[in-house]
């Protein structure tokens, strides 16, 4: 071999090739299997354990699912259905529980005849919501938002139609004094006196004016009772009125605790710590058992009502925390710039801070709503009939006795979807906004 | 250009209150500082008018009455003649034994899942995710009360583990899963520290006014959801659940001496493995200063062990220890530690859901080191066990701990949703039959926010202190 060298070349190629595919191992679905699946011996057989676990679980759930009975009026009738169709002793849902009791679940004891209230309701908070939410939704739509709470409270409880708009009339007051005075009053003036003029209004105007109107025009719905609420119905409502509401007192809450004040400083730091170390059953005790301990006597309102205030409370110190990492994030020079620019306190905040600081407190705004949402599920303890609280009064019932996973499977899911696309919006609203950003 | 400002024209004028950012934010809290006082003072004296009219007074001496109730699992020496005070301890251990079990197979968990779901594998980290995912949206409540069910509804009686082809135990019979809860053996002590007549105190105390799945039906919604199974519990044997068991007992017979375990037992065997531990330690320390000294380090790894297990054998023996495993007797299991369908269900479900929090704040952290530290320690020649210990974890757990302190809190927080399932935790006995049954809403209630205040911030100190002694050591 030692004279190779010396050999001419016999042939030289004085074409190119055509291009040729990758190997077969080296693209596409083997490629990936390959190297995601079968890299090593451990993935190997992580692989194969986790497909064994796969098919444990889908082997069991598909076929009890799929084949479950959906028309039945009750447990035993459901089992002879199921025994005449599989034979005796198979295990397959019932979904018939759902089909039967359905209209229970999401609306509770709502009357069955005005279920159109809540739906249409349902519907006013859908539009009002979608102007806040998503930026290509025309923004004339924000007057629905802006009326929707009044609108929804009517449908929902019921009663006279002027009562929510007497109540409307106090923001209106308020907003005028903010228009027209503000610039012969100065700004801090305006804004007290847009603060004590409606709330004066409210406390002794609104409800004579809406029971005058009330004699002149009666225009009212069937009042419906606060204990008729109930299932998805009731935790929608306490969910959304938490969430909507927390939102403000958080921000205020984190603000007081960011602030150089003393006194405001530490009450904010009292409040905060003290609500969030104590366990939100504890509070909801506190708010059947104690909240009429603390007001004059004689006082008694809703227990719905009190829920909402207890949640919302709550649920604002989770958010003052989460706000305040945001603000604790923020640069130094931001609170700088805006100062350098003659903004005042509140300027500076809205205009340069805030924006930012939420910007970067969404995710966990967001878990804090999420989790809300599934606490609501805790006031089945204080007698309120949430989704969970149905489920065990449909399991008391004889039609219904000894059935639980149908409804505990429908129940998480209805959860599991509303909390998903929570969490999933909650990433959509963070790839928006740093895409704007660049 | 003015190269002096003029001096102030006017003394202190009152618009300067409002006006003047310099004493604006002395205004503002002064106001503040009266609204809340006033708020406060109308909060506390409607208080009193209310408690006046209802003729309470503000006393706790309820603590020191007899109960009268029963508690189906207590840590402690416990019954229903022994006063309100006892009871409300009881019932803090159970929510402290709920917490400690449940932090740490969260951890367990929620470490595990938090690398799968980093994992190459496509399928693994797909798991991952669906349990991290379905976990976390779904409220906490509805996993209790499904695991519960679970437990109640579709596990074997006891009495079917007596014929030849029913349900068996597991692990060499030692084991027994049943709709009635978990029954483990117990370690008993024939010279037991704490004298055997615990045992013969233990006779269970008839189910005196009802059983505790009915008391709480005041507290309502209680009832309801547990489905008689606090109840049915309720009418068993007194050998109580506890992992960290004291006065469990194994029904004798006779004039035998009876074996059984007393806290005694269990507090000298933890200062053994303490001390034994801490010996270790410094077994390890005297190896690294050698080591430094002359470039050879010591075998130390066998010592060590035996500095550990050696005093812990010798106890064990002094002590007479020995496995009681449950047997069936009539219907049910005799002898063993007996874990109720309660406790099992509030452990698993909230560490479970902990555990899917825990997974994420573990998967960011591991995310938040850049590969670049992974590399530049293998190109120093780490091997990768080395690499974990020394580069990756320490940097990693800084970025952990704090999220993690808060799902510890969350954890024992949320242990009060003992109520869905009937297990006897400090809200069930001190904010619930005792409230009950006092007519003391106001005491219990401050009591209990008290009690959850001190432990969160008890938890988030200690573990505070833990993650300053990790965080980044900066100038």
């Amino acid at each position: 071999m030692s004279d190779t060298h010396a050999q001419t070349v016999a042939y030289v190629r004085d074409t190119m090739l055509d291009q040729k595919e990758p190997p077969l191992n080296q693209v596409g679905a083997v490629k990936w299997i390959r190297d995601n699946l079968f890299s090593s011996w451990l993935n190997i057989l992580l692989t194969l354990a986790s497909l064994w676990v796969i098919y444990a679980v889908l082997s069991h759930l598909l076929p009890w699912a799929l084949r479950g009975v959906w028309d039945a009026s009750n447990l035993t009738q459901c089992r002879q259905i199921i025994a005449e169709r599989y034979g005796e002793g198979t295990n397959v849902a019932c979904w018939a529980v759902l089909a039967e009791r359905w209209p229970q679940l999401v609306f509770g004891f709502f009357p069955r005849e005005l279920y159109w209230r809540p739906i249409l309701a349902f519907l006013i908070f859908l539009t009002a919501v979608a102007p806040v939410l998503f930026s290509s939704v025309p923004r004339k739509v924000l007057w629905v938002s802006a009326i929707a709470p009044f609108a929804i409270f009517w449908l929902i409880w019921g009663g006279s139609l002027w009562g929510p708009i007497a109540a409307i009339l106090g923001f209106a007051i308020g907003w005028a004094i903010m228009t027209f005075a503000a610039p012969k009053l100065g700004t801090l003036l305006a804004v007290i006196l847009a603060i004590v003029v409606p709330v004066l209004y409210w406390l002794f105007v609104c409800g004579p004016l809406a029971g005058a109107l009330a004699s002149v025009v009666p225009l009212s719905l069937q009042t419906v009772a606060t204990q008729k609420m109930g299932g998805f119905l009731l935790a929608t409502i306490i969910g959304v009125s938490g969430i909507v509401l927390s939102l403000p007192l958080g921000i205020l809450l984190a603000l007081g605790r960011q602030s150089d004040m003393f006194i405001i400083n530490k009450f904010s730091v009292a409040f905060i710590e003290i609500i969030r170390g104590v366990p939100l059953i504890v509070w909801l005790f506190t708010a059947s058992l104690l909240l009429n301990y603390f007001l004059p006597p004689g006082t008694n309102f809703d227990l719905m009502l009190r829920v909402i205030i207890m949640v919302t409370l709550f649920s604002a110190a989770y958010i003052a925390e989460v706000v305040r990492g945001g603000l604790a994030a923020l640069p130094k020079g931001q609170y700088e710039a805006a100062d350098a620019l003659g903004l005042d306190y509140w300027k500076s905040m809205r205009l340069v801070i805030l924006p930012q600081a939420l910007k970067i407190s969404i995710p966990g705004i967001v878990n804090t709503f999420i989790g809300l949402f599934k606490d609501t599920t805790l006031v089945v303890f204080i007698g309120l009939l949430d989704p969970i609280g149905l489920s065990s009064s449909i399991r008391a019932t004889t039609d219904w006795n000894g059935i639980y996973w149908e409804l505990f499977v429908f129940i998480g899911l209805c959860f599991f979807i509303f909390c998903f696309s929570m969490g999933r919006y909650s990433l959509f609203l963070e790839k928006k906004l740093r895409r704007e950003h660049r | 250009m003015a190269t002096i400002s003029d001096p102030p024209e006017q003394g202190f004028r009152l618009s300067q209150l409002i006006f003047d950012t310099r004493y604006r934010s002395m205004t503002i809290q002064v106001v503040a500082m009266v609204l809340i006082g006033l708020l406060l003072s109308w909060l506390i004296s409607n208080t009193i008018h209310n408690l006046e009219a209802l003729g309470k007074d503000f006393d706790f001496g309820f603590l020191s009455q007899p109960a009268g109730y029963d508690i189906n699992q207590q840590l402690i020496e416990y019954n229903n003649q022994m006063t309100h005070g006892r009871a409300a301890l009881v019932g803090i251990l159970n929510t402290l034994l709920v917490a400690v079990l449940g932090c740490a197979l969260a951890t367990v968990l929620g470490v595990i899942a938090g690398v799968l779901r980093l994992s190459n594998n496509w399928i693994v980290s797909r798991l991952a995710a669906v349990y991290v995912e379905g976990f976390r949206n779904v409220p906490l409540l509805l996993w209790i009360v499904l695991i519960f069910a679970l437990m109640t509804e579709s596990m074997p009686a006891p009495r079917d583990f007596k014929g030849g082809d029913g349900p068996s135990m597991l692990l060499g019979e030692s084991v027994a899963i049943t709709n009635r809860g978990v029954y483990i053996p117990n370690v008993v002590f024939s010279r037991s520290l704490g004298g055997n007549e615990v045992a013969a105190a233990e006779a269970p105390a008839p189910a005196a006014a009802a059983t505790p799945g009915t008391n709480m039906a005041g507290t309502y919604g209680a009832s309801r959801i547990a489905t008689g199974g606090a109840g049915i519990q309720a009418g068993q044997n007194g050998t109580t659940a506890g992992a960290g068991g004291s006065g469990t007992s194994a029904a004798g017979e006779g004039g035998e001496v009876i074996p059984s375990s007393s806290g005694w037992d269990w507090l000298l065997i933890l200062a053994v493995l303490v001390a034994g531990s801490v010996g270790a330690k410094l077994l390890g320390k005297r190896a690294a200063h050698i080591q430094e000294a002359t470039g050879k380090r010591p075998m130390t790894l066998p010592l060590q062990i035996a500095a550990i297990l050696v005093p812990l054998i010798v106890v064990l023996v002094a002590l007479g220890a020995s496995l009681d495993k449950p047997e069936l007797g009539g219907f049910n299991f005799d002898g063993g530690v007996h874990l109720r369908n309660s406790l099992i269900a509030l452990w698993l479900a909230l560490s479970l859901y902990t555990g899917a929090f825990i997974a994420e704040i573990v998967r960011g952290g591991i995310l938040a080191i850049s590969k670049g530290q992974t590399e530049a320690a293998y190109a120093l020649g780490l091997r990768p066990g080395t690499t974990m210990n020394l580069v990756i974890l320490p940097q990693a757990l800084r970025v952990i701990i704090p999220p993690l302190i808060s799902q510890f809190l969350n954890l024992t927080k949320n242990s009060s949703l003992a109520i869905a399932v009937g297990y006897m935790d400090v809200r069930s006995t001190l904010g619930g039959i005792t409230i009950n049954q006092t007519g003391r809403e106001l005491e219990g209630m401050l009591l209990l926010g008290l009690f959850y205040l001190v432990l969160s911030l008890l938890i988030s100190g200690v573990m505070n202190v833990y993650n300053s002694s990790v965080k980044l050591k900066e100038r």
